[in-house]
Parts: C-alpha cells; sequence; structure tokens
C-alpha cells in the first residue's frame, strides 16, 4: 500500500518449488517473490495447480524451497514453529480431543501453565462463539463450527502470522459469508498478518489490503492488487461499486489464467 | 393431495434384541436336541442334558477347571507378549520405511501359514512344555496384530501431523499426542483379530501334546467317543472366545467413542 511504513513481517525471496515426479521434474513455483507487512492481509488467487499451498506450506516451514528463501521477522524459515499459524482446508482437528483440548492444543506444547491456558482456551473459543461446545467432540460439530475451532486453536498460540489454506473452501455460502465477517472482525480486533488462500474472487477482495493474483504452469506471480477500501467493511461493502471494480478486474485475471491451464 | 406414509412398526421390529437373543437361544437347543435323539445325529451330538451332566460332574471334581486355567493362560499369555511386541514394530513399519520394505513381506508370508505347519519346527525348538504353546500363540497372534496396527499408523491423516507440527509439535510429541491416539481403533482391532487367532491357535498349540488344557480334554475325550465331554469343551472355548470379543468391545466403545461413524 501507498505510503505504507509499517515494519516486513515475511520476505518471500525468489522461491522455486520443484517436485520430482514420475514424468520428470515438475516446477511449482518459478520464482515468487513477496513482501508481505506487519498486520497486513493478503489473499492469494489462481487456477487449480498454480502452486498456492505449496507457496503456503513453504512460508509454514512444512515443506521446503528448492530454491529461494523466506523470511519471517528476519529469520529465514526452516521449520514449521507456533509463530506461525495455519488453518486448513479440512479443518484437521483432532477428532479425539474435545473442542477445548483441541484449542489447548498448542499451548500446553508451548508450556503454557494449566490455569492461563484455561483462560486463553475461554478467550478463543468467545472470539469464535463456541463457548458452549468446550466439551464437544469434533464429530458433534457442523463444518461451520469445526472451521472455528481451528481458527481458534491457531489464534490460541498467538502467531505472528496466520497462513490459511482455502479454509472455507468446504462450507457452504451462507456460512462461509458469516465466516468471513467474523473473521473481518476478529482480524480488526486482533491485528495478525494474514495470508490467505483463496478460489473465491469476492471473498479474497472483501477481505484483503492485497491480492495476490498467481499463474499457472509454471506457479509465478502475474499481478498484485492494492485493495484502497477502507476498514471496517461488511457485506454491505460487496454491494459498492469499488468493490465491484476490484472484483470485476481480478476475475478477469484469473479467468485468463483458468484459460491457459485448460489449453 | 398428499399421501403421508405412516411408518407402522410391524410386530417383527417390536421384539426387543433381548427377546431375540432368547428365542435364537430356544431354537439352537430345539434343533440341537433333535439332531442328537436322531440315529445318525446322535453319533456325533450328544443330548444337552448329558453336556450338562459331564458340566456337574467335571465342576464338581475340579477335574475340568485346570483344563480351562491352563488354556486361559496360555491364550493370555500368548496373546499379551504379542501384543506388547506388535506396537513398537508395527509403529517402526509405519514410521521407517526401511524396516517395512524388509518386515512386510515377510510378515505377510508367515501369516497365511496356518500355525499347524510349523509346531514341530517350535517343539523341536522348546519341547512340549508350556514355552512351546505360548510361542505358537504368540507368533499366530503378533503377526496378525502388527498388520492391522502398522495398517493404522500407515492411515494416520497426514494433516494432522501438519496440523500438530505447525502448533509446535516435534516428533516425540507428534508420536505419542497424535500418532498413538489415531491409530487407537486399529490397535483394538487388532487386539480383537489377536485374541480370535490366540484362541484359534490354542486347540492346534495344545495338540502338540499337553496333560492339560482345553484342546487336550477335547483331543482326550474324542479318544474315547466321549462326544459330551468334547462339546462342553467346544462349548467353552467359545464362551472364552465370546467373552474376550465383548471385553474389546466394551474397551473400544470406551476409547474410540471420538470416531465419526456412518449411520446409527
Ligand atoms: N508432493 C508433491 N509431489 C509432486 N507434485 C506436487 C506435490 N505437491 C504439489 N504438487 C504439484 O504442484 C502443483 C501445485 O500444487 P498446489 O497444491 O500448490 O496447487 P494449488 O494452487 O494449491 O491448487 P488448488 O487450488 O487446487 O489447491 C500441482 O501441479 C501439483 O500437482
Ligand atoms: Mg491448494
Amino acid at each position: 500500500m501507498a505510503g505504507d511504513n509499517r515494519p516486513l513481517k515475511v520476505k518471500i525471496e525468489n522461491v522455486v518449488k520443484k517436485f520430482a515426479t514420475r514424468r520428470g521434474e515438475m516446477v511449482a513455483l518459478n520464482g515468487v517473490s513477496l513482501d508481505i507487512k506487519e498486520n497486513e492481509f493478503v489473499s492469494v488467487v489462481g487456477p487449480s495447480g498454480c502452486g498456492k499451498s505449496t507457496l503456503l506450506n513453504i512460508i509454514a516451514g512444512l515443506a521446503e524451497p528448492t530454491e529461494g528463501h523466506v523470511y519471517v521477522d528476519g529469520q529465514e524459515v526452516t521449520e514449521p514453529g507456533p509463530d506461525r499459524g495455519v488453518v486448513f482446508q479440512q479443518y484437521a482437528l483432532f477428532p479425539w480431543l474435545t473442542v477445548e483440548d483441541n484449542v489447548k492444543f498448542g499451548l500446553s506444547l508451548k508450556g503454557v501453565k494449566d490455569k492461563e491456558a484455561k483462560k486463553l482456551v475461554e478467550k478463543y473459543l468467545k472470539m469464535v462463539d463456541l463457548e458452549g461446545f468446550a466439551k464437544s467432540y469434533p464429530k458433534e460439530l457442523s463444518g461451520g463450527m469445526k472451521q472455528r475451532v481451528a481458527i481458534a486453536r491457531a489464534y490460541a498460540v498467538n502467531p505472528k502470522v496466520l497462513l490459511m489454506d482455502e479454509p472455507f473452501g468446504a462450507l457452504d455460502a451462507q456460512t462461509r459469508t458469516q465466516l468471513q465477517s467474523e473473521l473481518l472482525v476478529t482480524w480488526e480486533k486482533e491485528q495478525k498478518t494474514c495470508f490467505f488462500i483463496t478460489h473465491d474472487v469476492e471473498e479474497a477482495v472483501i477481505l484483503s489490503q492485497r491480492v495476490v493474483i498467481m499463474s499457472a504452469r509454471p506457479g509465478r506471480i502475474k499481478e498484485i492488487v492494492d485493495i484502497d477500501i477502507p476498514y471496517p467493511r461488511d457485506q454491505e461493502t460487496k454491494l459498492t461499486s469499488e468493490f465491484l471494480k476490484y472484483k470485476n478486474h481480478i476475475w478477469e485475471q484469473v479467468y485468463r489464467e483458468y484459460l491457459e491451464v485448460r489449453k | 393431495m398428499s399421501v403421508q406414509k405412516r411408518n407402522k412398526p410391524n410386530f417383527i421390529d417390536l421384539i426387543p434384541n433381548p427377546v431375540w437373543m432368547i428365542i435364537s437361544l430356544v431354537t439352537a437347543f430345539l434343533l440341537w436336541t433333535l439332531i442328537s435323539v436322531s440315529e445318525k445325529g446322535g453319533v456325533v451330538f450328544a443330548t444337552p442334558w448329558e453336556v450338562v451332566e459331564k458340566l456337574i460332574a467335571k465342576g464338581s471334581d475340579g477335574t475340568l477347571w485346570p483344563h480351562i486355567g491352563f488354556s486361559l493362560f496360555r491364550v493370555i499369555t500368548g496373546f499379551l507378549i504379542g501384543f506388547v511386541v506388535s506396537i513398537p514394530v508395527a509403529f517402526l513399519m509405519g514410521w521407517y520405511q526401511p524396516i517395512r520394505n524388509v518386515l512386510e513381506p515377510w510378515i505377510q508370508f508367515i501369516r497365511n501359514i496356518p500355525p499347524l505347519a510349523y509346531i514341530p519346527l517350535i517343539i523341536v525348538g522348546a519341547g512340549v512344555g508350556e514355552q512351546a504353546k505360548v510361542i505358537v500363540i504368540f507368533i499366530a497372534s503378533f503377526l496378525v496384530m502388527v498388520v492391522t496396527i502398522y495398517q493404522g499408523v500407515l492411515n494416520v491423516d497426514t494433516t494432522l501431523i501438519k496440523a500438530a507440527r505447525v502448533l509446535g509439535a516435534k516428533d516425540r510429541n507428534i508420536f505419542i499426542r497424535v500418532v498413538i491416539p489415531a491409530s487407537t481403533p486399529f490397535i483394538l482391532t487388532g487386539a480383537r483379530l489377536g485374541l480370535s487367532s490366540a484362541l484359534t491357535t490354542l486347540v492346534a498349540a495344545e495338540l502338540t501334546g499337553a496333560s492339560k488344557g482345553l484342546g487336550m480334554m477335547i483331543q482326550k475325550a474324542s479318544g474315547y467317543y466321549d462326544m459330551a465331554t468334547v462339546l462342553l469343551g467346544i462349548f467353552i472355548i467359545g464362551i472364552i472366545g465370546i467373552s474376550m470379543e465383548k471385553f474389546v468391545q466394551f474397551l473400544e466403545r470406551r476409547l474410540t467413542g471420538w470416531q465419526e461413524t456412518i449411520g446409527r
């Protein structure tokens, strides 16, 4: 964003990722560089297979780049750590733990005392509006509720960066808009650096300060769009002409990429 | 006009499960009685009252209990050793590719050989004492359990492991807090299959010569055409089997209630 002097949080530097497959080498990411500022909300859109998840995994430390580096607060990323929280599309809750114990999982690993952990769990379950379900098991929750637990779990360890890989991808449209609004409120209240992957252009625009459009084969950044719509935003924002202008532009770019892939 | 289909429960749906149990028992009992009083069937099947008489006689003079005791001891010891060994082996196989590649073909190979075939090897190696029987039961139950549990370890959802790692879990935490609980259903299924194969192998193991044991009791009685004792032995083995099964099912309900289930 213009005139933005927030400190740099995540530096992605010339990241290349190649996979060895049976049909030879496959280049998933071909020189991706991106700077993300502190408390910035960045979304990534692009056709399926363009390397969005691969990039997220590399930032998370779950995968290693073939070339290039990722730095968080100037420190090179070499392995996963609680400074980078991840929310997965498939919720990834531990089914044998109650909602409360799921949220507590990262806290106990961090060595947070039981009493304090309990308070934090309460706080974050309240944040996602699930206080009443502390003792429930994941199988007793709907998809939207599961994803709320996963978000609470990621927030509880207080990461500097929140990485989300199509977190609302498996939800119905209504639940999805509801969780978008909740995420917006949460993000405005408790600011975090967010890296958010989605297929949904509208979702990207409503949430983000910047939208990164990726192109496929091999995965590269095609365009970065600053979304100069002031916060707080809500579902009404989706009706403004500004919003539609951004949405149409990005949608067109993504659609072109999609056609490229189809060729 | 809409037609509401009333789901009127019919007569069969109204019978509660315990009543079905009784119906099933009475039917079997009648069938058994019919067969045992018939000319041909009577040669094979003693009548129910003969079996009950045998039970009372052997129970009150104390000859039955050592048979049951020895058999139970062998089954449980063999099974427990198998269980304790199979868990680390299964985890090592699931965790480390080279170990898996070397062990798996052999486990699969031996698993398909009936224990009766390799009993002579064990007798030569370990004699005809308790040890040999426990070893046979151990091998049989170990093989079944290791295969089942290791499948479970392989099937642990990798997203759960990723989720744990990004929350700060290291290998040891992942093992204790993710892999073990995620594999519990398989461990319990393994235990159930292991117990059943331990029991199956028992009779074979006791054929290696034993002075006591249900398998031996059956074996000896058949030599005298004492069909009542044979049936009694078979029943007791069946009852032990079903009790062990029920016990593991109870554990499964207690320990794996968190699983998503289809229907119900
Ligand atoms: N472990 C792997 N081994 C081989 N190829 C892989 C691996 N992981 C990803 N790829 C390939 O890398 C490319 C990028 O995958 P990635 O999952 O990052 O795409 P994506 O943009 O997240 O797609 P989607 O929108 O469908 O989730 C794909 O072509 C995929 O087949
Ligand atoms: Mg993806």
